[in-house]
């Protein structure tokens, strides 16, 4: 019998922790696939953050380093200052990268640091179960603001993808979904292109992934998909923030 | 022997060079050494101070709470050190801009118009040379031969023209004292 | 081999440089910005990184980056800053990875004063970050006897996995002394295996961690650390006694403090008073039945502790003495050293109690 598919070599076999519908594992296979394509499994070392994507380290094969919450920007920066021909990247959710970690978050992107951020935003903090986060919608309710985001109280979202892309080091940040086959698709386009700008030694690159949470949502996993279509999109809109190696090729 | 010097002025007067300068000599001519400057918030143009443990015995505490000598090159300085000085002990002042005299009949005062000295060689920044050149002259508690060719270490290349210029900063600092006993 | 007049913070930053450590990340503070100065100068010359960090908290993470691909790695800082360093102190710990810390003490509380002090031996001592934890904590009271140490430091960080910190102050940071640069006796040092440096497919993946979800693992790791923790208290006691064969009264000082009471001691004897230091140079693990041994000999009246703290160390004087002498105290807190005239007299009122 043919094979049609079968688990990346990027990724171990150990059982992902998380709920049923979460598209962090979608994430984690994307990622784990660039890896595989671009045949820098061994020559990789990954950051798990603080938060559902703490267990990073059991899931990719390559390398990994676990870091505190919001700092892996600077461990990973630590790292690739070791070695700095090797592939380095980060994985981290909304409530790592921006919030407790916006200082590491941009610094690294004003250093031009040549790793890759992988920013899952799903809106919401997961693991320690439905707090709000800076991404969070107006309105948007969740454990800590259970009369929904207030713009007075609270600020409004925050947009990472086009807050970096104001840094000259950071050369490269898109924000893409993970929400149907074709979104699916682009966002594993993304993170190859953000590995392969890593390599080239462009400077700092991210991809933003807007991502569901159906437990601390209260959707079902369909319903969660639905949502982040009507709800996260508009707020956070898909395209490329920053594409400066292009930029550069061309004024050549 | 044992010399615990307090050297003070205002910043840029070249103090901590003065200190440094007399600790790399003592290192040198095998005495154990200490220098230790007081510290605070970057200032230009604020006090500065430090002080240099000279001694023939291993240092023990780096503390200098009661000098056996002062350099001093400005009037603030004098004041607040003076009252320091172990009874006996030599206060070398910047006579260029103090217009007082030590108080004390305690201890020995030599004023040397270290800054008009220097002027007079052309450079007003290499007073604390002038200072130094008396300093050592008084106390003998290194040969001047050491600190000269320390400054032919110091000052290389395109410097290297201030090694005479500094050489005769320090001759014209003994001489001052040489005249002052006549 | 020749003698060379040394700045301490310069000293220490050249001392982990001989000792092959080639990645400082830091960020300044006063009294020990010559530490990371010296770095970014001469890094360069060995090929070696200095980065400036935007927090001392993104400072330790790095370290504990570059630490985790087994590289040799330190950061300094001053006492709020290792405040701020004790998150990733604590993950260090956790994660079991080597790293050198300098602390070059000022005064506290918050942000204190800038002055030298020891007011954070708590800190050092106690692990100082979250968790059940020591950091080996090694304290000087010379520039030589810290370039001495700093390659000690890193070889100990190395054979046991653990942080070390060297603590000193200000004013051991800011001084220049004499430093004769010694060949430091080798020890065998175990392979890095562990690291994270690519798996080069030829090895499962390395990971480097201090998660440890199921309690039951938690715990034993936990019994894991605490072994470590016995083998340094069994192997890396270090401690200098001054005058002790015949002291009546015996001081407990260490670093600068430990130098002004050794200044006292000889003005005491001057006085026909018999006293002298014991001086721990490992704060953790504390020499705690050398001290013992040391104030129970039979002429010891009276021990007295000194600190620029109002009273930290005294806590260990008093677990190691165990009752056996009562402890006297004199501290200075803020910023302000203790003098020998002061010392001097708080002895001799110490004897007078007796």
């Amino acid at each position: 019998m043919a094979i049609v598919y079968e688990r990346s070599r990027g990724l171990t076999e150990t059982e992902m922790h998380f709920c049923p519908g979460c598209t962090h594992g979608v994430i984690h296979k994307l990622v784990a696939e660039v890896l595989e394509e671009l045949d820098i499994i061994g020559s990789t070392i990954g950051v798990a953050s603080v938060g559902c994507s703490a267990f990073a380290y059991n899931y990719f094969a390559c390398d990994m380093q676990q870091a505190a919450h919001g700092r892996a920007p600077a461990v990973a920066t630590g790292i690739k200052r070791v070695h700095p021909h090797l592939a380095v990247f980060t994985y981290q959710g909304d409530g790592d990268l921006a919030a407790i970690g916006t200082a590491e978050i941009v610094h690294a992107a004003m250093r031009g640091e040549k790793i890759t951020a992988i920013f899952a935003n799903n809106a919401i903090y997961g693991m320690t179960g439905g707090q709000m986060a800076p991404t969070t919608l107006l309105g948007q309710k969740s454990t800590t603001s259970p009369q929904g985001r207030q713009k007075e109280m609270h600020g409004s979202p925050i947009r990472m993808a086009e807050m970096l892309a104001t840094l000259d080091g950071c050369v490269y940040t898109e924000r893409v979904m993970v929400a149907d086959p074709a979104s699916i698709a682009k966002a594993k386009r993304a993170i190859k292109k953000a590995f392969t700008l890593q390599l080239s030694g462009a400077g700092f690159t991210m991809v933003e992934l807007l991502s569901t949470c159906p437990t601390n949502w209260g959707l079902s996993p369909v319903e969660a998909v639905g949502w982040l279509k009507e709800n996260l999109v508009p707020c956070y809109p898909l395209g490329v923030y920053a594409d400066k190696a292009e930029q550069k090729e061309a004024t050549r | 022997m044992t010399h615990e010097i307090i050297l003070s002025g205002f910043g840029g007067q070249g103090i901590m060079a003065m200190g440094k300068m007399l600790a790399e000599a003592g290192m040198q001519e095998g005495l154990s050494v200490n220098w230790l400057p007081s510290y605070g918030p970057e200032v230009r143009g604020g006090t500065a101070n430090c002080s240099v443990l000279l001694s023939s015995e291993p240092i023990i505490s780096p503390l200098v709470l009661e000098p056996t000598e002062i350099i001093v090159m400005n009037k603030p300085s004098l004041l607040r050190f003076e009252p320091q000085l172990v009874s006996g002990g030599h206060a070398f002042v910047n006579s260029s801009i103090i217009e007082i005299q030590a108080s004390r009949r305690d201890i020995t005062a030599f004023y040397v118009p270290c800054l008009d000295i220097a002027q007079e060689l052309g450079n007003p920044r290499i007073a604390n040379m002038v200072m130094l050149g008396a300093y050592i002259e008084v106390t003998q508690c290194l040969h001047a031969k050491t600190v000269e060719q320390m400054l032919a270490h110091l000052f290389t290349g395109a410097k290297a023209g201030l090694v005479a210029l500094n050489k005769e900063a320090l001759r014209r600092g003994a001489a001052s004292i040489l005249k002052a006993a006549c | 081999m020749a003698k060379e007049l040394w700045k301490g913070n310069e000293a220490v930053a050249e001392a982990a440089i001989r000792a092959g450590c080639r990645f400082f990340f830091g960020y300044p503070i006063t009294p020990q910005n010559e530490i990371p100065e010296y770095f970014s100068r001469h890094m360069p010359e060995h090929d070696g990184v200095f980065l400036q960090a935007e927090s001392e908290v993104a400072a330790i993470n790095m370290a504990y980056g570059a630490a985790g691909c087994g590289a040799r790695v330190m950061t300094s800082s001053s006492s709020p800053g290792i405040s701020l360093k004790q998150e990733g102190i604590s993950y260090m710990a956790g994660a079991e990875l080597p790293v050198v810390i300098v602390n070059m003490m000022r005064g506290g509380p918050g942000l204190g004063s800038i002055a030298p002090a020891q007011s954070d031996y708590f800190q050092a001592t106690r692990g100082g970050g979250n968790g059940d934890y020591r950091t080996v904590v090694l304290a000087p009271a010379t520039i030589q006897e810290m370039t001495d140490l700093t390659q000690e430091a890193f070889d100990i960080a190395d054979i046991y996995r653990i942080p070390v910190l060297i603590v000193a102050d200000g004013m051991i940071g800011q001084m220049m002394e004499a430093v004769e640069w010694k060949q430091p006796k080798p020890r065998k040092l175990p392979k890095k295996s562990w690291a994270t440096d690519g798996t080069k497919g030829k090895r499962e993946h390395n990971i480097i961690s201090s998660l440890f979800i199921d309690p039951k693992d938690c715990t034993l790791h936990n019994h894991r650390l605490q072994q470590k923790h016995d083998l340094i208290t069994q192997h890396e006691i270090r401690f200098e006694e001054y005058l002790t064969d015949d002291a009546e009264i015996l001081f407990v000082a260490y670093g600068t403090t430990a130098r002004i009471c050794q200044a006292a001691v000889l003005r005491l004897r001057e006085a026909g008073v018999k006293a002298g230091v014991f001086r721990p140079i490992s704060l953790w693990p504390f020499p705690e039945k050398e001290l013992y041994d040391c104030a129970n000999r039979a002429g010891v009246k009276a021990v007295l502790c000194a600190e620029m703290s109002m009273g930290q160390m005294i806590d260990d004087v008093k677990i190691a003495l165990g009752g056996s002498k009562s402890v006297h105290f004199f501290g200075t807190g803020g910023g302000t050293c203790p003098t020998p005239a002061e010392l001097t007299k708080a002895a001799q009122d110490a004897l007078e109690g007796v």
